[in-house]
């Protein structure tokens, strides 16, 4: 940080006066370009949801040519939701969204408080086997993966599809990080006032990582929302199906492909989460920027 | 008694672990020797996998990187409409790649789609984008692109709101230029956010194949096969398990090579702190 602050004081030159008018001028043409640029690509980033929106609200007639005064429908939403058992894949999604979030939870908030606040021989060791799950994740392994969740007798479940995630280096390493900076001083008052090891956990250094859980349970829910390979491997009912699997199902198995219905469909499978993420812009952001930078 | 607990407990966590990311690795050694790999050397689809991969890694990762950083600094300057066009760039990020397949499938049906109207309008002919060959992984590699660079794009945001507004200042003074400004201060300064990003989107890079099953599947004649596909496929449509944990091997050889590469950049990042 300090490098290039120290350079450019030590080639301080006597400053050239500038025409002011000109210079004027061009910061002008200058802003005026980088904001029609930014819109421009701004525009370009929105035009596949925008369209989206724009095809599965007007009849399908309307998907290839657009027209201001095309009469608006529900109609497409309703032909998806009752072309394909939606609810059920709704359902699908929530319970696996959950179920791997809990398990990420309380895994990594026992493992990380271990790493963080225990020393124990192989710690280190240890610690670094997680990591390696950062740079090698569990949709790279699909092979193996089924090859277990068979031998557990365990395919087209929920759980088969929530197991491998359940253990995430991430959570662990996150949450290591946030203990880590909590004072040791709060443990040990909690110690004196008759805490026990797991109460100290849950009472002290639960509460103070907040932010870090719900950052956390943000990326995660996100990720496992919109998961796709291994839950096509090893799902093959509607009864486990989660929604991204049943959209391509859905959409790959209707030939007479009608868009203003797939984009219907399309746009219920991510809905939930576009319309929480619109809502929790911030939180959003904010949760995947703390996520990411480790 | 509890300590003991927690003790033992992440060795169980780590063998969890390891359950998932070790073991597939001497598996075909163990049972059937090299031939697997033989056959690998052998396999024209492999290569051709491989090859598509390695362009597919190469074309997403600097120009997303590139859009990410020019995003950044849009919607870091006073900009009309900033947390608007924040909002557009960062969408993707949080769309299932499944579902945006899906809309782009739209976008490049040949005739209708989107693209091939607006190449009406000029009078150009209809182009099979996703049916040809020779367009195919250009397409998928646009829709990639169009994922990835919002979501880097905060990451360099933030990296931007760290750097003092003092030094951009101080190069103003001197007569440095926009560009220059850029170059000499807040790019360098942006360097480990760029080393970072760059690490994500080389695993992303041999991550990312939701797309395909929407799009291409691998066609045409694997013209779009990237490695964890053509993983898939043998694994689970020819159901060759050992052929395919041979790929995977494959695949984590190269992730591992990033991860070294990852490691060596932490510990250079843990001398500087």
């Amino acid at each position: 940080m300090s490098e290039p602050a120290q350079l450019t004081r030590a080639h301080v030159r006597p400053i050239a006066s500038p025409a002011p008018s000109s210079v004027l001028a061009h910061g002008y043409i200058d802003r005026m370009l980088n904001t029609a640029g930014a819109w421009t690509l701004g525009l370009l980033w929105l035009a596949p949801l925008l369209y989206a929106v724009w095809t599965a609200f007007h009849p399908s007639a309307y998907s290839t040519h657009l027209d201001l005064f095309a009469p608006l429908t529900l109609e497409n939403f309703r032909a998806a939701w009752a072309a394909a058992p939606f609810p059920r894949y709704f359902l699908n999604t929530s319970i696996l969204v959950a179920t791997i979030l809990a398990g990420q939870l309380v895994l990594g908030t026992l493992a990380a408080y271990a790493f963080a606040r225990f020393t124990f021989p192989g710690r280190d060791l240890a610690f670094a086997l997680v990591l390696i799950q950062l740079m090698i994740m569990p949709d790279v392994l699909v092979v193996e993966n089924y090859r277990s969740i068979h031998a557990l007798g365990l395919v087209d479940t929920i759980p088969a599809m929530a197991l491998p995630y359940m253990a995430s280096a991430f959570g662990i390493f996150l949450l290591r990080q946030t203990f880590k900076t909590i004072p040791r001083e709060l443990e040990e008052a909690a110690r004196i006032e008759g805490c026990g090891t797991l109460g100290i956990l849950w009472r002290v250094y639960v509460p103070l990582a907040k932010p870090t859980y719900l950052a956390y349970a943000l990326v995660s829910v996100s990720h496992h929302w919109n998961n796709f390979l291994w839950p096509l491997i090893v799902t093959n009912t509607v009864k486990t199906r989660p929604l991204t699997v049943g959209l391509a199902v859905f959409a790959g198995t209707d030939q007479g492909i009608d868009w203003a219905i797939i984009t219907a469909a399309t746009l219920l499978a991510s809905g939930p989460l576009l319309i929480a993420f619109l809502l929790f812009q911030r939180q959003f952001v904010q949760s995947f920027l703390r996520a990411g930078i480790r | 008694m509890l300590l003991a607990a927690f003790t033992h407990y992440p060795a169980v966590a780590t063998f969890w672990h390891s359950l998932f990311t070790t073991p597939r690795g001497n598996r075909p050694a163990r049972f059937i020797g090299a031939d697997h790999y033989r056959d690998l050397l052998a396999d024209p689809i492999f290569w051709t996998a491989l090859q598509n991969n390695l362009v597919f890694a190469a074309c997403t990762i600097l120009p997303s990187i590139a859009l990410a950083m020019v995003m950044a600094l849009w919607v870091n300057s006073r900009i009309a409409g900033r947390s608007l066009l924040r909002l557009a760039y960062f969408t993707p990020t949080v769309l299932p790649m499944i579902a945006v397949a899906n809309i782009w499938l739209f976008f490049y049906t040949p005739d209708y789609g989107l693209f091939d109207q607006l190449r009406g309008l000029f009078g150009l002919p209809a182009v099979n984008w996703l049916g040809s060959g020779d367009t195919a992984l250009g397409a998928v590699i646009v829709v990639t692109v169009w994922k990835e660079a919002g979501f880097f794009m905060i990451f360099y945001l933030a990296a931007l709101q760290q750097i003092p507004p003092e030094l951009g200042e101080a190069a103003e003074l001197e007569g440095a230029s926009r560009w220059q400004r850029f170059w000499r201060v807040s790019f360098p300064l942006l360097m480990p956010t760029t080393l970072f990003v760059l690490i994500n989107a080389t695993i992303n890079a041999f991550r990312l194949v939701d797309h395909l099953f929407v799009m291409t599947r691998g066609g045409p004649d694997n013209a779009t096969s990237l490695l964890l596909y053509y993983i898939y496929e043998v694994g689970f449509k020819f159901w060759d398990q050992g052929y395919a944990a041979a790929l995977t091997m494959v695949l984590l050889a190269l992730l591992a090579t990033v991860a070294l590469l990852k490691f060596f950049w932490l510990e250079r990042k843990v001398h500087y702190q």
